[in-house]
């Protein structure tokens, strides 16, 4: 059984005591509890299943501005007690900081808004299974698809609570429904391709239907079938919905706090410049209903409200915690967890459109390794797509884009078609210039 | 050692009990318990950022009949909690027919690293006193550098197998790192250079005066190279790879391909080569999680099976896979020691240990001058592998470009792919400077992060790389 609130709370109240009691001057104490089970099939048949019922406690003390802090799993207060006083030990022994502290009591989360991010609904393994099968049953069904890697259906629960000893304590339940099939191609002699395709749900009853896992994993797979190698050269490349999210990642990445406090990003010197062409919008909205990726407030516990982070194509906000906010002379935006549901506006041209932009260009569909380097703004990845040419596709493997990120965003085009499956969510996206394809 | 019946409702006795309950009418299975401590401090942005001391303690209790896993875990280990997790796994098993249950095992009383507690080999004041001098030392070097990390990271993992039958094994598996990473800055010019030292011998053997300063040094040589390099070329072109660290290519080009689930999974795209010449006859590639003292290196692996020297392809043959219990026993193999996961929370699978390429005869210097055009790898990054179509990628940190067997300029941003089938058979020369890597690897397969040694000597090969100049 999930724990309630009520335990968490006596919990996180019992360490704010004793961190305090143990001369912390202040503290702050998470404490989680996760259950889930997860079921797996491979070609039909059950491969394993998976139960997992665990809590943790994490503890961050201070000494005015000293820090440290501990994590464990062994919950009794004897341990408990141990680990807080080793947290305190530690503390004593650090240097100050200037930027440490607890966030601004002012920013602290009061009232929160039912989000709902949490389905009571379950499902048994039974069910679970069942679904599989569908999913499985339709993938091979088409005679492209020799084998599957296996399918997997997750339901995990969690419930958590933050304090801290400026008052703060609150939490929410969470629930998450996740289904995935990885399957394998093959036509005659060819060499085996396999593909994937999954989703994941707050509500059980929102998850894909299994035909439609299975049927559209098995359409990415084949058509990755029989691949030619392709040639070294410049060309327009266009990025598909599941690749061109990393253009936030690496967004993301280069615009974090640390990176612009520590001066280690290659956007450093950007902020309030144009990154992006003037019709490029991102948006960053925590409080959208019903997404996994929702948080109505940060692990700090400082509420999160929506903020674009460019504008008109120029950069606007960076992503802050109190510790980063306090260096850069700013204050907490509520992003001590990260981004959460981020996303492009999404563009005029239809996805077309962008096929129109020249008599070749090349779809990528994989890419392979880091989608970008945020201290150098270097580029490169191995890839894998579909070369278009003549009103044609094939596909292609076993090539490399190289270029620099700002070109990448310099020259974006997007399609108007924007969904929202992921965390960072982008519509497909084209790059007219600035990527060098390596190949053969 | 943790006693991990001390203070629970729950007994030796009665644990071992319903181990047998549960698994005799299965295959296979054991109760795993772990009890670990971890310290990382880090220091960054010339402060200590960061200290952090973890508890990890928690249950994860296995039952396998025929090819069906069910595992479950849970951080309390008390009665109620193993007679859920009992009454999970026959939920799952229950329609196994017959069963053939094997509890035995190779064990073994060799010891790979002695028993010991790296987070007490220094105080926490002179860890912290430690990190200061080196981000001294680094920044003394030059007024480029704007950006020093530093972390020291100890752990003493203490693990627990019960079988049926009251079989128990332990292990305490000690694991030392030291990392540095930074970042220097000319004009708008970032560079980055990382280095790392670590296994599982004690403290003194990964940071003392001389050898802490080795890594800082090499991690500034690596950062500082980069300032003056060039755009890296695009296209397939002859790579030179230096030794040690390049093992990643082996690891991840080939190690994975020939892990057990894949061979009865028969999705790698070497599941019906066994006995198959896969590359030419230099090549001899080993597998061994018995070599003292190493990152990769374990007493026994996570199954309780020994870790031992598995030769997979000799002189260019394929031998065999890297088995787990359940991969040997569904291949009708014997088990290469090689079940590992990342702790409680995990049921183990075929992963690698310490993993290197055997020396050939030539020498970097012969390779770099049979080269007209290609690069050096001087340093690696990390790497993936897709095990279907055998496709890889690595991340090149540092390299130069060759022209006509001369290293004319280091050039950046370069990644390298290849397949693993294609890529064996153009390795074109071996070096005789076989190292195995410093002691950094970190391994991830299906969510799981386990510590890997790996190594190779210079070698010559025909790769694409992912540069930006055509």
């Amino acid at each position: 059984m999930l724990k309630e609130k009520k335990e968490l709370e006596d919990l996180a109240t019992y360490c704010i005591d004793k961190s305090i009691k143990f001369n912390a001057t202040s503290c702050e104490v998470k404490v989680g509890n996760v259950i889930s089970e997860t079921v797996n099939l491979r070609n039909k048949k059950i491969e394993n299943s998976d139960r997992s019922d665990v809590l943790s406690i994490k503890i961050t003390t201070y000494i005015n501005k000293k820090k440290s802090s501990t994590q464990f799993t062994y919950i009794d207060n004897e341990n408990t007690n141990v680990m807080i006083q080793k947290c305190i030990e530690s503390t004593k022994l650090l240097p100050d900081d200037k930027f440490n502290s607890l966030p601004n009591k002012k920013l602290l989360v009061k009232n929160i808004d039912d989000l709902l991010l949490f389905d009571k609904s379950t499902i048994s393994n039974e069910k679970k299974l069942e679904y599989l099968k569908e999913v499985e049953d339709v993938a091979l069904s088409n005679k492209f698809i020799s084998k599957t890697n296996g399918s997997s259906f997750k339901q995990s629960k969690s419930n958590f609570i933050i304090a801290n000893s400026d008052s703060l304590l609150s939490g929410y339940k969470k629930s998450e429904f996740f289904t995935f099939t990885d399957l394998v191609a093959k036509k005659n002699d060819s060499g085996m391709e396999s593909d994937y395709y999954y989703d994941s749900k707050v509500y059980l009853k929102d998850l894909i239907p299994p035909k439609d896992l299975g049927s559209n994993a098995a359409k990415l797979a084949v058509r990755k079938l029989n691949p030619k190698k392709t040639k070294t050269e410049t060309i327009p490349i266009i990025f598909e919905k599941r690749i061109s999210k990393n253009i936030l990642e690496i967004l993301s990445s280069s615009i974090s706090g640390s990176s612009f406090a520590r001066n280690t990003s290659f956007l450093k010197k950007k902020m309030h410049h144009q990154i992006f062409p003037k019709n490029i919008n991102i948006i960053d909205d925590p409080l959208i209903k019903k997404s996994i990726y929702s948080m109505p407030f940060d692990k700090e516990g400082v509420k999160s409200e929506k903020m674009y982070l460019v504008k008109n194509g120029i950069l606007k906000n960076v992503i802050l915690d109190s510790y980063y906010a306090k260096m850069l002379n700013k204050e907490t935006n509520g992003r001590a967890s990260g981004l959460s549901n981020t996303y492009f506006e999404p563009g005029n041209l239809s996805y077309k459109d962008l096929f129109n932009c020249g008599k070749k260009l090349i779809l990528i569909t994989d890419t392979m390794g880091a989608f970008g380097n945020a201290t150098t703004g270097e580029f490169s990845c191995g890839a894998t797509g579909l070369y278009y040419e003549k009103d044609t596709f094939y596909p292609i493997n076993n090539f490399t884009l190289g270029g620099k990120i700002k070109d990448i965003f310099e020259n974006i085009f997007l399609a108007n078609d924007l969904e929202f499956k992921y965390s960072k969510n982008c519509p497909t996206a084209l790059i007219t210039e600035g990527l060098v394809v390596g190949g053969y | 050692m943790s006693d991990f019946f001390k203070n629970t409702d729950l007994t030796r006795a009665e644990a071992e009990n319903i181990i047998d309950e549960t698994l005799l009418n299965k295959d296979d299975g054991e109760l795993y318990l772990q009890n670990s401590i971890n310290e990382n401090i880090i220091l960054d942005d010339g402060k200590i950022k960061n200290t952090n001391f973890t508890k990890t303690y928690g249950m994860g209790f296995r039952g396998v009949s025929e090819d069906v896993t069910a595992y479950c875990h849970s951080n309390s280990i008390n009665k109620n909690s193993l007679i859920d997790a009992s009454k999970s796994i026959n939920s799952t098993l229950k329609s196994s027919k017959s069963y053939k249950h094997n509890n035995s095992i190779r064990r073994t009383n060799e010891s790979l690293y002695s028993d010991h507690n790296p987070i007490e080999a220094r105080s926490l004041k002179e860890k912290i006193e430690l990190l200061n001098t080196v981000d001294q030392y680094l920044r003394s070097k030059s007024n480029l550098i704007k950006q020093v990390t530093a972390s020291i990271s100890t752990e003493k993992k203490n693990i627990e197998i019960i079988k049926t039958g009251g079989m128990t094994l332990s292990d305490n598996q000690p694991l030392t790192s030291f990392r540095i990473a930074l970042i220097m800055k000319k004009g708008s010019k970032n560079t980055q250079g990382s280095y790392a030292n670590g296994g599982r011998m004690t403290f003194d053997n990964y940071i003392n005066e001389n050898n802490w300063k080795e890594v800082c040094d090499e991690a500034f040589r690596q950062a500082e190279m980069n300032l003056d390099a060039k755009k890296a070329p695009a296209g397939e072109m002859d790579v030179v790879l230096n030794n040690g660290w390049s093992g990643v290519l082996l690891h991840e080009a080939l190690g994975h391909t020939l892990e057990g689930d894949f061979l009865y999974k028969k999705t790698s795209v070497f599941h019906d080569q066994i006995g198959n010449m896969i590359g030419n006859e230099n090549i001899t590639v080993v597998d061994e999680g018995n070599i003292p003292g190493r990152r990769g290196s374990l007493n026994m692996d996570d199954e309780g099976e020994k870790t031992q020297r598995n030769v997979l392809i000799e002189n260019g043959k394929l031998i065999n896979f890297m088995h787990d219990r359940l991969s040997a026993k569904l291949t009708k193999n014997t088990p290469t020691g090689n079940g590992r996961r990342e702790s409680y929370m995990f049921a183990p699978m075929p992963r690698m240990t310490n993993t290197f390429m055997m020396n050939g005869k030539n020498t970097r210097d012969e390779m770099i001058k049979s080269v007209k055009k290609g690069i050096y790898v001087d340093a690696l990054g990390g790497g993936s592998v897709d095990i279907v179509s055998g496709q890889f990628n690595f991340a090149v940190n540092n390299a130069w470009l060759i022209e006509n067997g001369k290293l004319v300029v280091p050039v950046e941003g370069a990644t390298l792919i290849g397949s693993g089938p294609e890529v064996i058979k153009k390795i074109e020369m071996i070096g005789n400077d076989l190292e195995l890597d410093n002691g950094f690897g970190t391994c991830g397969k299906a969510g799981q992060l386990v510590p890997v040694g790996l190594g190779i000597p210079s070698c010559k090969v025909l790769m694409t790389v992912g540069g930006s100049k055509t």
